[in-house]
């Protein structure tokens, strides 16, 4: 079927002929000559002195080419893992080695690298490494952790205090002043396990003669990694090439460079040998950075028409045992958390604490998820107090579409969107009326039916350098190159890095329509640092709006050369040729036109080129866009109680997304039901356990219930199609949406299921035990 | 210590001396070679390492290789016949049924023994089908759709489809 525009085309996508036939290569696939196999010995102790560690039997182990403690390395390394500033300039955090030097902070904690001739030899070894601690009382609550005479992890920090920053504007207390209704409420973000199904891997191969060294690791960041690389090895970063090769799955998990990056690298530079390290799911579960972890508490100040007039939040943000290199990214949920809404003041407060724990950093989201769930339960918790209707309670405090570009009290402008349109057909798709009348009936037979909405907006498309470098401390820009080769075929590579995007299929569509090349014959490359020049790699639903408009501006570029080439082909004034279809003609005279194949012909026979101009037919863009991107959607959860366990069913789950232009509509309900899923994930199954020891209850997935095809519905999405006005394409962000309308739009409706039984809030996961407990606290009484 | 094992996997056979301690999961990736049958976990949870043995689904890193010594094995590898693809990898393929990938080749695999049980299941049969296989990316919408699909090709008398083009 030919299709004359690509952007817009659910086309099938190129990556899964490999995939489906077990045929790509991860990391853990790629050829091996000569490997060595790392295994990293990891504390087991929370808190501890390391007061020796004798590797003596290990070393004498069969197999065993080296073992290593961070003693032994430390001179090695040339500078510690890096930290961003992410919101919080002022922060105090220490020092953090990829090895424990003389302390220990979490169990996972990386102490000593064993490397040998086979996988089997290098874990037999790793077991006869003797670390011998002096354990100290450990820290695992957030609270806990900032009293008086609790146990410090960092002496260089002086306390478990990383920061308390306000974030503010607005009279708050006149809106306290005004307010007819006030609410305080207690809003747990529990941590979580991103639990990509690819664990983590790191090949390294340090030629020592040549002076190279090439990483190919399962990351979402393969530029960041070159960059750190070079600086904590002293590598000059001309001599570093970092390859992601396929990768499965990273949601944020994979976003910072981490130890075992560095470890395989040095141990490969030491051996003069390649190093291999894959994780395995319990190392994971431990080593790999966990996500939220935070406890938010707010007051609302509110009309009793459902009117908000403020809120004081504070994010309460449990770091983990150190500062990660995107640690406090999460604190960007504070400067979003006033949502699609208005109000006159904002009153936050941001406090980051060490536990010993494994640090947090971004995870499917990162901020976005912790400031739609509270400003979603916020509306929720004000239409309870007020009786007015949720939907009602939203519709007045909507920003409106004449408001757009509307500027939130912290100083961020909103790109546009009308955020009734969405509402309002989200609530013709589950009929919210008929509902609430079967939610009535359903009641006088003892059958609990909750209705939960969420109307989120979302920051994304990170970003604009200026905006970034001051609140991140990276300027963030996205990059591609368009090169159209001798027969008319074109390579694009891009700065992003997908691991499940589908990239490769949806950037080919979007050149196509500019190149009038067939899209098959348009090759996407991404994720090796050695064919094309710096990106800024994958995160924050930042791709599209970044990298996919770079490559639209380099494919107009190439364009705008291929018709000055072809004027010249055709002896006309440049003027008079137009450029469609992958041909240039004269205006009026289609039928004598030249095709991009004799055009890139003639860009190589440069003989045949206008005087002055350079041969290739290529273009380099770093796109920098004027602001951010904000999608917008509404999300509605039908679920029903069993009044016997507890247990909540989700009967219908509808979302109506706006994520401007969809270049691949099928690429981009596919990033909304994975984000969904995660998000529902959230809200009714998963959470990191601690023990008051500091040990992990649920490092296996035996414990940690990440959702199966059985726990989850089939998911009923439609879409409006708001452009952003801050890109040549009109794209948006959709990876993370998802994730962050789900888990309040299921905690809304659990809540509303519960209201007969007074029932104000329960807190994630909302567990079969917890609900059962909720709904039997007064002797299973309704009010 | 080291065993004797022979197995024959996608019709090819294959003799190595192994470690009792190997597990099946490792014994295909390292000694057969056979990268697309992925580790995703060390609790037989994920299914990332789902294969067929003498025509039962199983996952490899529950069985030591040296238990499967003799046994007729059917790896993702050995689905595609020349360049047609298995109509549940088309099916994925037409569906969007998988995004990272890494799950995907478990996934296929747990999917043709549920579709060789019960060639019409229902959505709530495919969901309970697949509970030993865990994807982070899809929400299973898709691979629920995928499965769907191919059971409409595979069912008996249908015609076999045509593999079809990027559009």
């Amino acid at each position: 079927m030919a299709i004359s525009q690509m952007v817009g085309a659910s086309i099938k996508r190129r990556e899964d002929p490999r995939l489906v036939t077990g045929t790509g290569s991860y990391v853990d696939d790629l050829p091996q000559t000569a490997i060595v196999h790392m295994v990293v010995v990891r504390s087991t102790d929370p808190h501890a002195r390391i007061t020796g560690i004798d590797t003596t039997r290990a070393k004498e182990a069969d197999g065993v080419i080296a073992v290593f403690t961070g003693k032994e390395l430390l001179s090695e390394f040339g500078a510690p893992l890096p930290v961003t500033d992410c919101f919080v300039p002022t922060k105090k955090y220490p020092k953090h080695y990829p090895l424990a030097i003389d302390k220990v902070r979490y169990v996972g904690e990386p102490v000593a690298i064993v490397l040998a001739s086979s996988l089997s030899a290098a874990q037999d070894a790793a077991e006869r490494v003797e670390v011998r601690y002096e354990s100290l009382p450990p820290v695992v609550d957030i609270e806990k952790a900032i009293e008086k005479g609790a146990p410090v992890l960092h002496d260089e920090v002086g306390s478990n205090l990383s920061y308390d920053v306000k974030f503010a504007a607005g009279d708050i207390e006149a809106a306290f002043r005004e307010a007819e209704v006030k609410i305080t409420q207690r809003l747990i973000q529990q941590r979580l396990i991103p639990i990509a199904v690819e664990p983590r891997g790191v090949v390294a191969d340090y030629r020592t003669w040549a002076r190279k060294l090439t990483i190919w690791s399962s990351t979402q960041i393969p530029h960041f990694v070159k960059v750190w690389a070079a600086v904590i090895l002293g590598i000059p970063e001309s001599d570093v090439r970092v390859v992601a090769p396929e990768v499965g799955g990273g949601f944020g998990s994979k976003i910072r460079v981490y130890p075992e990056e560095i470890l395989t690298a040095l141990a490969s530079r030491r051996l003069g040998r390649p190093v291999k390290w894959i994780e395995d799911r319990g190392e994971n579960t431990k080593a790999t950075h966990h996500g939220r972890s935070q406890i938010w508490d707010v007051e609302i100040a509110a009309k009793r028409d459902g009117t908000v007039l403020g809120i004081r939040p504070t994010q309460w943000l449990d770091l983990g045992a150190y500062c990660s290199q995107f640690g406090t990214f999460q604190v960007l949920g504070m400067l979003v958390a006033q949502g699609a809404y208005k109000m006159k003041a904002f009153d936050g407060r941001a406090v980051g604490v060490f536990t010993n724990r494994t640090p947090t950093d971004a995870y499917r989201g990162a901020g976005r998820p912790e400031a739609t769930y509270l400003i979603e339960r916020v509306m929720d918790l004000v239409a309870r107090e007020t009786g007015v209707d949720p939907v009602e309670v939203r519709r007045k405090n909507f920003v409106r579409v004449e408001d757009q570009p509307f500027t939130t009290l912290l100083g961020l402008t909103y790109d546009s969107g009308d955020y009734r349109i969405t509402l309002d057909r989200a609530l013709q798709m589950v009929d919210y009326q008929g509902l609430r009348r079967e939610q009535a009936e359903k009641r006088k037979q003892g059958k609990y039916l909750g209705i939960g909405l969420s109307t989120y907006i979302e920051i994304c498309g990170l970003g604009p350098a200026v905006p970034t470098q001051a609140a991140v401390g990276v300027s963030l820009w996205g990059m591609s190159v368009v090169n159209v080769h001798f027969t008319g075929k074109a390579t694009v590579i891009i700065g992003s890095s997908p691991h499940g995007q589908g990239h490769e299929t949806t950037y080919a569509q979007v050149a196509a329509d500019v190149l009038g090349i067939p899209v098959e014959d348009i090759d996407v490359q991404h994720g090796d640092t050695a064919i094309g020049p710096m990106g800024m790699d994958t995160y924050g639903s930042r791709s599209t709006a970044l990298d996919g408009n770079a490559v639209h501006i380099s494919a107009m570029k190439v364009q705008e050369k291929a018709r000055k080439i072809a004027a010249h082909l055709l002896e006309a004034a440049e003027g008079d040729v137009v450029y469609e279809g992958g041909k240039a003609y004269v205006k009026g005279t289609p039928s004598k036109a030249v095709t991009i194949q004799e055009i890139a012909v003639a860009a190589f026979q440069t003989s045949r080129l206008p005087k002055g101009m350079e041969g290739g037919l290529e273009a380099t863009t770093f796109f920098d866009p004027t602001n951010f991107v904000w999608p917008f959607g509404a999300h509605i959860a039908v679920v029903e109680i069993d009044a016997e366990t507890g247990a909540t069913r989700i009967l219908r789950y509808v979302a109506v997304d706006d994520c401007g232009t969809r270049i691949n509509p099928m690429v981009v309900d596919g990033q909304l039901h994975g984000g969904i899923a995660q998000g529902i994930g959230q809200a009714l199954f998963e959470e990191a356990v601690y023990d008051e020891a500091g040990q992990l209850r649920t490092g296996s997935l035996l414990d940690y219930l990440v959702p199966t095809a059985a726990d989850l519905p089939s998911f009923e999405l439609e879409a409006t199609i708001t452009p952003s006005p801050v890109n040549p394409l009109g794209t948006k962000g959709i990876g993370e949406a998802g994730t962050i309308a789900s888990s309040p739009a299921i905690i809304n409706a659990i809540v509303d299921a519960l209201a007969p039984f007074g029932v104000k809030d329960v807190s994630m996961p909302a567990t079969p035990e917890k609900v059962w407990q909720l709904m039997h606290r007064n002797g299973g009484t309704k009010r | 210590m080291r065993r004797r094992v022979a197995v024959t996997i996608n019709g090819t056979s294959y003799e190595h001396e192994v470690e009792p301690r190997t597990l099946l999961v490792y014994y295909i990736r390292e000694q057969a070679g056979l990268t697309g049958t992925h580790i995703g976990c060390d609790t037989s949870n994920c299914g990332a390492c789902t294969v067929e043995i003498d025509g039962h689904t199983v996952k490899s890193c529950t069985m030591f290789a040296v238990q499967a010594d003799g046994a007729q094995i059917t790896t993702i590898e050995g689905l595609a016949k020349g360049s047609t693809l298995h109509p549940l990898q088309q099916a994925f393929w037409d569906e969007h049924g998988l995004q990272c990938g890494f799950c995907t080749p478990g996934m296929i695999m747990a999917a043709k023994q549920l579709l060789d049980r019960n060639p019409s299941p229902s959505e709530r049969e495919i969901r309970l089908g697949l509970e030993g296989n865990l994807c982070r990316c899809t929400g299973y919408h898709n691979i629920v759709k995928a499965i769907q699909a191919a059971a409409k090709v595979m069912a008996p008398g249908a015609e076999a489809k045509a593999p079809a083009s990027v559009s």
